[in-house]
């Protein structure tokens, strides 16, 4: 599990918007499923901006880029996420 | 015109516009304009050919949706819900057998469809549900509590939402396609409204049992974004200019009249140059739209993008406001001949009418949820974007 993924479990862990335990959820499960509603995905995409201090360009602004753990930590590698923010 | 728009001014020429005093009366469902919506075989006309229908664009649906709003709000909201489920299925659901066989009824019975989407329990949220579908064998039972499903009891088919399973979070919906024969509903709540009131939109207890190919496969977040949310913006936006277009129609008539018994024009000759102004912005925002969304069309991540929400609820939220807006400034035209009940230039149950657009689904639940989106969209819109 990349440490990436691992900071995004830490901030949906603190939003408590999924209505599934966040350990047995795997990378690739649809958060959307999970509980995650279309309001909680823009809380979710603040609580993202803020964390790695980057704003997601308008052209991510989409379902498919918050559907899962492994696609936002893909969406914040295209965004240059390289180190770790404390 | 298209020939599907001749056909719906035919139907509310010959048919709506003869009916809809006593609709609005009696908050009656308009059955003659539906029987000869049935006749013009206009409720089939999304669906493609092969399967009996005409393979007609959402535009088109949109203009018929305003055509009928000319003569009757009623019968065009009706027609306006009903083509949000058939494009619902047309869009979503002709990969699988048991959908495509409803589609084809659709077409070849002219089949009318309504919705279940809102429920008692969940404040108006559609994007929740509380029931859920419990599957057993190859087939599904759903009991919901539907706070209102316009025309119901005159529907030929329901589309109902409901949690996928009966552990699935309140977001996790399925798209549930049900015909007459599939479900019984009990009546829990009336509709006398202010206008708006041959929708007949009671509330009702949903029970049904069907097979599970007739649940939608993509999940209803997704039908949702793709197709449900901007089609009723769409063809409800069609339908509110139809009602403001007779309204400004009526103001014209009323002002030609007074010019020829003066010989010159009446002072409120200005006003209605103003409210033309007024109805050809509206008319050139729903355009705009529609043209945004035909671009958008087939393409997942362009109707999933959040900035085609947002302009797709900026129609709604623009349009259902200038709507009460435009009729009232063509009262002030017509004077006590507006403000009547009865009469050639009568506008009441265009303004009444006009008033329930800005109320079902409120828009400040969906300025709510702009304004949500707002708080992580950054675009500056372009022309021609």
């Amino acid at each position: 599990m990349s440490s990436l993924s691992n900071q995004v479990r830490e901030i949906l862990a603190q939003g408590q918007w999924l209505k599934r335990d966040l350990e047995t959820l795997r990378d690739d499960a649809d958060l959307y499923d999970a509980g995650l509603s279309s309001h909680d995905s823009v809380n979710l995409m603040l609580a993202l901006e803020e964390a790695f201090d980057v704003e997601f360009p308008d052209a991510l602004l989409k379902r498919r880029t918050f559907e899962s753990i492994q696609a936002i930590s893909s969406a914040l590698s295209q965004l240059k996420i390289d180190a770790p923010v404390p | 015109m298209s020939n599907f728009v001749e056909r719906a001014h035919r139907v509310g020429r010959e048919v709506a516009s003869r009916h809809v005093d006593s609709v609005d009366r009696d908050a009656r469902f308009p059955r003659e304009s539906f029987d000869a919506l049935r006749d013009e075989r206009l409720l089939g006309m999304l669906m493609p050919r092969e399967l009996g229908g005409e393979s007609a664009t959402i535009g088109d649906a949109v203009a018929v949706a305003h055509a009928l709003g000319q003569y009757c709000s009623a019968t065009g909201m009706i027609f306006a819900m009903h083509q949000i489920q058939a494009a619902c299925l047309m869009r979503h659901g002709l990969s699988s057998e048991g959908l495509r066989s409803v589609a084809s009824r659709v077409a070849r019975d002219q089949l009318l469809l309504a919705s279940a989407t809102t429920e008692t329990g969940v404040g108006g949220n559609v994007r929740e549900s509380i029931c859920a579908v419990q599957a057993k064998d190859h087939r599904f039972t759903i009991e919901k509590q539907a706070s209102v499903i316009s025309y119901g009891s005159h529907a030929d088919g329901i589309l109902a939402t409901a949690r996928r399973s009966p552990d699935a979070a309140a977001s996790d919906q399925a798209l549930a396609v049900l015909l007459a024969e599939d479900y019984t509903l009990e009546q829990t709540s009336g509709w006398d409204t202010l206008g708006m009131r041959g929708t007949c939109s009671n509330g009702y207890v949903l029970r049904a049992e069907a097979p599970l190919d007739r649940l939608l496969p993509l999940p209803y977040a997704d039908i949702s974004a793709r197709t449900m949310l901007p089609i009723t913006h769409l063809t409800w936006a069609g339908t509110w200019v139809g009602i403001v277009t007779d309204a400004v129609a009526r103001a014209r008539a009323y002002v030609r009249a007074e010019a020829r018994k003066r010989g010159s024009a009446p002072p409120a000759a200005i006003r209605l140059a103003a409210l033309v102004a007024g109805l050809e912005a509206m008319q050139g925002h729903l355009e705009a739209a529609l043209a945004r969304f035909e671009r958008a069309s087939d393409s997942p991540d362009k109707l999933t993008a959040m900035s085609f929400a947002v302009a797709m609820n900026a129609l709604k939220t623009s349009t259902s406001t200038r709507a009460v807006e435009l009729i009232n400034e063509a009262m002030l035209i017509c004077g006590i001949n507006g403000y009547r009940n009865t009469g050639p230039y009568s506008l009441s149950r265009h303004l009444r009418d006009a008033y329930s657009a800005a109320i079902m689904v409120n828009n400040d639940r969906i300025m709510g949820n702009t304004s949500n989106y707002l708080l992580v969209l950054k675009d500056i819109p372009e022309l021609n974007a």
